[in-house]
């Protein structure tokens, strides 16, 4: 891989974190409101599986959902319009923080009901396979979502039909603020795949080129008609569930040690021991990066609020606009 | 194959498709379901049916009869026993760009869909700021026939609550057709309720090609004394209900059949009271927190000075559906309850 590749990776990662810093600040400056589930500690899941996509897979995921959108590709002003609400926003402020998308990548959408979207990536896989598309749909998913109906209805049928889809688990130990350990009977989500007869394999979300890797391995498996694929990435979610969350369920020492697991410097320091880069590179791609960061809250502050008359938009996804074309990629 | 004598009879009716000197047939509501499916699953590539038995059994109520053969393993799914699964599959292919029709059995057995359908299809394109859609069509059926009280419920108005999707209760082949073309062509989700115990009911059907749009009630009988509002079946009871009450009573109904159930059109049933003056809802389900209970709020809201009675409601008794034969009879409303509801309501 090549280092252009290699710090881009860095920078995405860089963007997701610093992006959620400045939306927690604005969530307590009252700009932000509702729920606010911050990405920070995962970030290496997103940024390396998504770097594996093409522009023809489809993507489904859960509600902590900023840093699919910005590794696919949305645009960092948007994502933070949709936060504060603004018309401006990706979805013009009718989704807010667990509904992210950007359609020209085929990213359907962050879905706030544990499991759910599921079978919903599953149905895209249908999708591919019925149109015999170079393609496969990947659903991110955490720990929790595997205790859920939807998650093994969806499972079984995937594996039936031999879909091409990646089943991406993160497994970030807590589902809210219940530890896996109280949740699931088993202690690798990757046994509940296998049960359905799906293949996969256990990886370390800490390491952005692992889950890089790991999805190239996924995606070369499903588009080779074996059927879905299960990736279960140990990872750790080093805020609170939500900005809510008084974290009475684990103790600062854990999550002191967690950190000390953070995918941020530990690859960049990866890439100065290997001379891949150096520490002025890093200090280009921060700085940019806060450009970036401070040019989205500046966007979405002075944005406008999304006008009264246009409430009863898009119920229907027709009304007056008959025949109009969804912007599938 | 058919294997019972009434089984057979249903065949043979199927087939018997009679064309009139005008071109009209008259033919099966399941047939004109049938047509639905073929004409469009010809027309569009992309339209495939998924649900449970549908293929290799031929559906529960066997509007899929033969399918499977017709156009292969593909395009005809059979799905799991997995209603929450198999609803989200088929709203994520949707998403994705290819037209699911959903059967799900009955729709007692939506609510295990109920996630599915009202926290995910019905809030696609809202939710997501119009920038995509979910087209995916359910098809399910009410109905009830010594079943027992988990297999006789009829939930329309629980789907009907929900903006975001269509739901339709089609009375008429007529309907049946034009409507599930339309759905499975629109840009929404549509919940597309049929009932078990009209599929062998007969209705004139044109040869031609035609779709109907998926809005507005319709006038099937009309009238002067007072207003029969009803849908699916309770539309055919009201109507016998109308046909005795002019021989025996002399009394003139106007019937309207509501068929579109979301978005619910009430412009015709108010033109309809201010004529006149007394409206009797009738509805197979239980009355409280119903659509009878919507459609006479708004009956008041646009209609109050012309009304001369309370408006009525017909539905059924507020319990689970027994099983014997006698006790089913007294929860479901017959013609007897809407004849007794409409005199009460012009005495």
């Amino acid at each position: 891989m090549d280092t252009g590749q290699l710090l881009d990776f860095y920078r995405q990662m860089y963007l997701i974190r610093r992006f959620e810093e400045r939306a927690a600040e604005q969530y307590a400056y009252g700009k932000i409101g509702g729920f606010l589930h911050l990405y920070i500690g995962e970030e290496a899941v997103a940024v390396g599986a998504i770097a594996a996509m093409s522009e023809k897979d489809h993507l489904f995921t859960h509600y902590r959902d900023h840093g699919y959108a910005l590794a696919i590709g949305a645009d960092p002003n948007a994502a933070m319009a949709e936060l504060f609400g603004k018309e401006t926003g990706t979805t013009s402020g009718r989704g807010g923080s667990m509904h992210m998308i950007h359609p020209e990548r085929n990213f359907w959408g962050g879905y706030a009901i544990v499991g759910g979207h599921i079978p919903l990536a599953v149905g895209a896989g249908l999708a591919i396979k019925h149109k015999k598309e170079d393609a496969v749909s990947v659903a991110i998913f955490g720990d929790g979502a595997t205790n859920n109906g939807a998650f093994h209805e969806a499972a079984n049928m995937a594996s039936l039909w031999k879909l091409p889809v990646v089943f991406l688990c993160e497994n970030n130990r807590y589902g809210m603020g219940t530890a896996v350990e109280y949740a699931s009977a088993v202690p690798q989500m990757l046994t509940k795949a296998q049960g359905h007869g799906i293949e996969g394999e256990i990886v370390d979300g800490q390491d952005v080129l692992a889950m890089y890797a790991v999805m190239q391995r996924a995606v070369e498996h499903c588009k080779s008609g074996k059927g879905p694929y299960f990736i279960e990435a140990m990872t750790y979610r080093f805020r609170g569930h939500s900005m809510a969350d008084p974290e009475s369920y684990r103790d600062r020492e854990e999550v002191e040690r967690f950190r000390q697991n953070d995918p941020i410097p530990l690859f960049k320091q990866q890439l100065l021991d290997a001379e891949k880069a150096s520490a002025e590179d890093f200090e280009r791609i921060e700085a940019e990066v806060e450009e970036v960061v401070e040019e989205a809250v500046r966007f979405a502050d002075e944005s406008d609020f999304p006008p009264p008359s246009t409430i009863y938009d898009w119920v229907y996804f027709s009304d007056g606009e008959v025949g109009k074309e969804p912007e599938r990629g | 194959m058919a294997s019972t004598l009434a089984d057979l009879k249903s065949l043979e009716e199927d087939m018997l498709a009679q064309i009139d000197e005008n071109g009209i047939r008259e033919i099966t509501y399941r047939q004109a379901l049938q047509e639905a499916l073929t004409e469009e699953m010809t027309a569009n590539e992309n339209v495939i049916l998924m649900g449970e038995d549908i293929g290799a059994y031929g559906g529960s109520y066997v509007v899929t009869r033969g399918f499977q053969e017709e156009w292969g393993r593909e395009r005809v799914i059979d799905t799991p026993i997995s209603e929450l699964g198999m609803t989200g599959v088929a709203t994520g292919a949707a998403i994705a760009g290819i037209r699911p029709v959903l059967e799900i059995m009955t729709i007692n057995f939506s609510l295990l869909a109920m996630d599915q359908i009202v926290n995910h299809a019905a809030k696609i394109s809202y939710m997501f700021g119009g920038h995509f859609n979910a087209p995916v069509v359910i098809r399910t059926a009410a109905g009830w026939g010594q079943l027992g009280a988990t297999h006789s419920q009829t939930f329309e108005a629980w789907y009907a609550h929900v903006p975001g999707l269509r739901v339709v209760m089609p009375s008429t082949p007529l309907d049946a057709k034009g409507f599930l073309k339309s759905a499975i062509r629109g840009d929404d989700p549509v919940l597309f309720i049929e009932h078990s115990l009209i599929y062998r009911n007969r209705g004139p059907v044109p040869t031609e090609e035609y779709t109907l749009p998926l809005e507005g009630s319709e006038v099937r009988r009309e009238g002067t004394d007072v207003t029969l509002i009803s849908w699916s079946r309770g539309a055919i009871l009201a109507q016998g209900a109308a046909e005795e009450l002019q021989e025996e009573h002399g009394i003139s109904c106007e019937v309207i059949d509501m068929r579109v159930l979301r978005p619910l059109d009430t412009d015709t049933v108010v033109e309809s009271v201010k004529k006149t003056n007394r409206a009797v809802i009738v509805e197979e389900s239980w009355r409280t927190l119903g659509l009878g209970a919507e459609i006479a709020a708004r009956i008041q809201e646009d209609a109050f000075d012309y009304l001369d009675a309370p408006v009525g409601r017909v539905g059924s008794l507020e319990v689970p559906m027994p099983y014997a034969r006698n006790l089913e009879r007294l929860v479901i409303p017959g013609k007897d309850e809407v004849i007794q509801a409409v005199l009460q309501a012009l005495a």
